[in-house]
């Protein structure tokens, strides 16, 4: 569904609710979830219905999801990082114990 | 002009909104005069609990009137609910308030022994430790002494429920006024004209349900209604895994996995602001008694004015002077919202002595009678 302007551009390695995936570095990891078509990226809490990136800008918190143990970040303005563990959140973020 | 109604209410709030629902009911035409957005308005700002614990220690018939309301709620919330379609989240299933401390401990038992007592043994609670707690909710900190608790408390979505009943009193014909700053209510040849920054409103009966404006507003009507402001600052968190099995304080979990931090009394006057070192002692004490609660985020945060009468127990005014003026005001709009679209209804549409609600009257404040009471 979507196609990067710029081509060649180094990749990295991220963890996609543990596996591994390469994605282009530089860039956020909402436009990665997009990219891979890693959809949708939350399941709301109450409902449970599907979200994915909206606003782009961090305004909207459509794109919360869980990054390196840390629940409900806004994945649109995190940059990916070789070696992140992205997780898709499903509810309610879990408490860390 | 020209409507003569038979009730207008002053106040579109928590209380203001149940009464005309009550007295509608009773098949009375009802104007409800409603504020600003901007104005203090406690209904817009408050916790949400309907809470039974500690009410009325010091005042027996505050305690059997808050019980009172406790048992009325399952059934107004039905039918509330069933009239509206609208889910304002009741849930009556328990409350914890927590004790971090023996002292606070000792305290909170004392005082609902007390409001057993005064409600002849049908208010019902168990002051538990901290292994009884933990067994309870596991992620209670050790730290914390132990809590109190009360099969009769609950809580709402207290927004949903103030929509909800500005659905159902529309519903039951009351005409609904917003954005009307009254500027006098008139006695005149046993009827009563309320004129507003618009317009004027005429009706045989008036009940002041204006929250912190009551007492300005009772004046002209023979009444004294001393209220004054309390400031509450209240947290919210992001949206968290479900842990806490019912209401609690000053912790509270909403039904969507939310956490309202609150619980702080400030002698402030008109001053609705959020502070940061409130904010910052109202997180650390969630987080003593919840410590897994560390790494949440906090989302927003707000101050709300509590409406305060000089003994902290609501007044329900009849005046003296003027038959069919009436003025309410109560800090505990949710809590007693059934009672407000019940029995207080049906005191204020038959004028009918009720000798419980007379315990109520403002008449206590008076400098005569204040001897009587500590």
């Amino acid at each position: 569904m979507f196609r990067t302007l710029a081509s060649g551009s180094e990749k990295i390695e991220i963890y996609l609710d543990g596996k591994p995936v390469p994605v282009p570095a530089g860039i956020s990891v909402a436009a990665a979830m997009l990219q891979l078509g890693a959809l949708p990226t939350r399941l709301t809490p109450v409902k449970r219905s599907p979200r994915a990136p909206f606003c782009m800008m961090g305004v909207c918190f459509e794109c919360l999801i869980e990054i390196d143990g840390l629940a409900n970040q806004p994945a649109c303005q995190v940059e990916v990082q070789s070696g992140m563990r992205v997780r898709r959140q499903c509810g309610a973020g879990e408490l860390a114990s | 002009m020209g409507t003569v109604y038979d009730t207008i209410i002053v106040g579109g709030g928590l209380v203001g909104a149940a009464l005309a629902c009550g007295i509608a009911a009773r098949g009375r035409l009802v104007a409800v005069v409603d504020g600003d957005d901007r104005d203090f308005r406690a209904s817009r700002g408050n916790f949400g609990l309907v809470w039974v614990q500690g009410k009325g220690a010091g005042f027996p018939a505050y305690a059997r009137w808050t019980a009172m309301a406790a048992k009325y709620w399952p059934d107004f919330e039905c039918e509330l609910r069933e009239t509206t379609g609208i889910d304002f989240g009741f849930r009556q299933n328990g409350g914890y308030d927590f004790c971090l401390d023996q002292v606070e401990w000792v305290a909170r038992s004392e005082e609902m022994s007390l409001v057993q007592q005064h409600t002849r043994g049908e208010f019902e609670y168990e002051m538990l430790d901290n292994t009884e707690l933990k067994r309870r909710i596991p992620q209670v900190s050790g730290d914390v002494f132990g809590a109190s608790y009360s099969d009769h408390d609950g809580h709402v979505n207290p927004l949903y429920l103030l929509r909800a009943l500005h659905q159902r009193m529309q519903k039951l014909g009351c005409r609904y006024y917003p954005n009307q700053r009254v500027i006098s209510t008139r006695p005149k040849n046993g009827s009563f004209i309320v004129k507003t920054s618009s317009d004027r409103y005429q009706a045989k009966q008036i009940v002041l349900c204006a929250g912190l404006d009551n007492q300005r507003l009772a004046h002209e009507l023979g009444m004294h209604i001393p209220v004054h402001p309390i400031r509450g600052q209240l947290l919210i968190t992001e949206r968290v895994e479900s842990f806490l099995p019912c209401a609690s304080l000053p912790v509270r979990q909403t039904m969507e996995g939310t956490l309202q931090i609150g619980n702080s009394h400030e002698n402030v006057g008109f001053d609705d602001s959020t502070t940061l070192d409130v904010i910052t002692r109202l997180a650390a004490r969630a987080v003593r008694i919840f410590p897994h609660l560390s790494g949440v985020r906090l989302v927003r945060a707000w101050g709300a004015l509590r409406v305060m009468t000089p003994d902290g127990v609501p007044i329900y005014h009849r005046s003296a002077h003027y038959p069919g003026a009436y003025a309410i005001s109560c800090h505990s709009g949710v809590t007693l919202t059934s009672l407000h679209a019940g029995v207080v209804a049906d005191w204020v549409c038959d004028d009918a002595i009720d000798a419980l609600i007379a315990e109520f009257s403002a008449e206590r404040f008076d400098v005569s009678n204040t001897s009587l009471r500590v």
